[in-house]
């Protein structure tokens, strides 16, 4: 087991009958970093979160989370762990604060429950029952619940869902937050922008395989799964696009042809593949 | 870091009778289970005390309204709450937390027995002072009967949540067996044969029988051996199904 690492995963298989969701897949999560599962709806992010979670047991493979089996369910395990599910009801009859001090009470350390409410952006709903909350302040609420124990690892299965753009600022600020704590955060997302914004690596799902892993940034430039793209007007004020491997020497011959025209290349440009149209092109059903 | 001083206690007891609080809390604050689970059975009881004046039926009454008390706060009331919290996922979100499952489905149980026992407390009450049943026979046998009926109707109520698919149809199939089974168990006598076949095949008027004769009659415990036996029975195949079915998950349809 490697200590730099909150999570390890390897060769991780779940079937369900004679569906496989998940086909087996490797990674790791460092401790403090912010992990991205990027991938279409079923491609297998939820399955495998939840198996990291402790929620399924896996087919195959072997998977350690904060040096533990996740499906053995260690009471330790899951006091170091905050999760934030796709859809999960609390109860309805208690107010925000009675509910975050009851799970206070679940674990050794727990934040101050008030500090939470501060910290999810509930100030002023302290004492309002969560059955009168709205739907972005009740993804506040199960933000809160996963914080209230003050985990190492937090869990967030697609949180901002549903969300309208200043909503989804201010829950992509608390997650920047988490990470400047030191927290260990895994997010699944079928948001580009969010993957971008708040990873520090992103696998990309899908079919239950991760297609492709490294920093947003960096991600599929080199390895060939996306192409740059050269694009300029010709003599005739026509736009001309073409995608290539190697932009260098499709730049020399376009160029070269243009020179031996007695042509400009206007408005010539080169752009790198950007992270969504490596998802797009890695995604896209054959 | 709080110190330990401030720290809640977090042994499996302690934690047991901290959602035990909270459920009870929670089930004051929620006006529907209040009223089906608290007060329908007692309204009951004041409505047919005053129908039935002779004491012979009375005598039949009131015990049956104790075993129809028990099914209430137990099958009926566990069947529906188990559906909820599977349905909207917080038994998932408290599977996530250290909350051991066990000391959290015990304080759920707690709440629904601490309501059987206000309700026989209360029945016993009413009925002596109200309807001539005088102070129960034999104590140990009616707090040996509630206890069988609580374990034999809450593991079927669990059970039941089992097969309910939504939350939606939680009413209708609790109530598709609550109401006739209360209606041919409260007073076997009466049931026509095929009737009283099936009454006496399933667990409720065997509790009624065991109320009845601790509460009327004082016939002794040595007398209700197959009521006993039934209940035991029931018990066996509630408890099997309630743990052999249980998910912490919403049904995908």
């Amino acid at each position: 087991m490697n200590d730099e690492l909150a999570i390890e995963v390897r060769g991780l298989r779940k079937r369900y009958g004679d569906l496989e969701a998940v086909r087996g897949i490797d990674f790791g999560v460092r401790r403090g970093e912010v992990y991205g599962l990027l991938g279409p709806n079923g491609a297998g992010k939820t399955t495998t979160v939840e198996i990291l979670e402790g929620y399924r047991e896996r087919s195959d493979g072997e998977v350690t989370v904060l040096g533990h089996d996740p499906q053995l369910r260690p009471r330790d395990l899951r006091e170091r762990v905050g999760i934030v599910l796709q859809t999960t009801g609390v109860y309805r009859h208690l107010t925000v604060r009675e509910l975050l001090r009851h799970f206070a009470g679940l674990y050794p350390t727990p934040r101050d429950p008030d500090e939470v409410i501060e910290v999810v952006g509930l100030r002023g709903k302290e004492d309002a029952r969560t059955r009168t909350l709205s739907g972005g302040q009740l993804r506040r609420l199960d933000l809160a619940l996963a914080l209230i124990g003050d985990p190492e690892l937090i869990f967030l299965d697609e949180p901002t869902t549903g969300f309208d753009p200043a909503a989804r600022r201010e829950a992509w600020d608390t997650i920047r937050s988490l990470k400047a704590l030191g927290k260990t955060v895994v997010l699944t997302t079928h948001y580009l922008d969010e993957a971008q914004a708040l990873a520090d690596r992103v696998a990309i799902v899908k079919d239950g395989r991760i297609l492709v892993e490294g920093a947003p940034a960096e991600l599929g430039a080199g390895d060939g799964a996306a192409r740059y793209r050269v694009a300029w007007r010709n003599g005739t004020g026509m736009l001309n696009q073409r995608e290539t491997d190697d932009p260098t020497s499709l730049l020399h011959e376009l160029t070269a042809a243009a020179l031996a025209r007695g042509e400009r290349l206007e408005s010539l440009s080169v752009s790198r593949p950007t992270l969504e149209d490596v998802y797009l092109e890695l995604t896209a059903d054959a | 870091m709080p110190d330990a001083a401030a720290a809640p206690a977090r042994g499996f007891a302690a934690l047991t009778w901290r959602q035990y609080r909270l459920e009870r809390r929670m089930f004051w604050r929620n006006p529907s289970a209040a009223f089906f689970n608290f007060l329908l059975p007692l309204l009951l009881l004041v409505l047919l005390g005053a129908v039935f004046t002779t004491q012979s039926d009375r005598d039949v009454i009131v015990p049956g309204i104790a075993g129809m008390a028990v099914l209430a706060t137990t099958f009926s009331a566990l069947a529906y709450n188990m559906v909820f919290l599977r349905e909207q996922g917080i038994l998932k979100r408290m599977r996530g937390t250290p909350l051991p499952s066990g000391a959290y489905l015990l304080g759920i149980a707690g709440n629904a027995v601490m309501n059987t026992a206000v309700q026989m407390v209360l029945i016993v009450v009413v009925g002596k002072a109200f309807y001539g049943i005088d102070w129960p026979q034999n104590v140990g046998e009616l707090v040996l009967f509630v206890v069988l009926g609580v374990v034999c109707f809450a593991s079927l109520g669990v059970a039941l949540a089992h097969a309910i698919p939504t939350f939606e149809a939680a009413t209708v199939y609790v109530n598709a067996i609550f109401l006739p089974i209360v209606f041919i168990s409260i007073d076997v006598r009466n049931d026509p044969a095929f009737l009283k076949g099936i009454a006496e095949a399933l667990p409720l008027a065997h509790l009624i029988d065991g109320m009845s004769a601790a509460m009327v009659s004082g016939a002794a415990v040595g007398d209700l051996l197959s009521a006993i036996g039934v209940l035991a029975l029931w018990t066996v195949l509630g408890v099997t199904l309630a743990i052999r079915g249980f998910s912490w998950e919403q049904r995908r349809s």
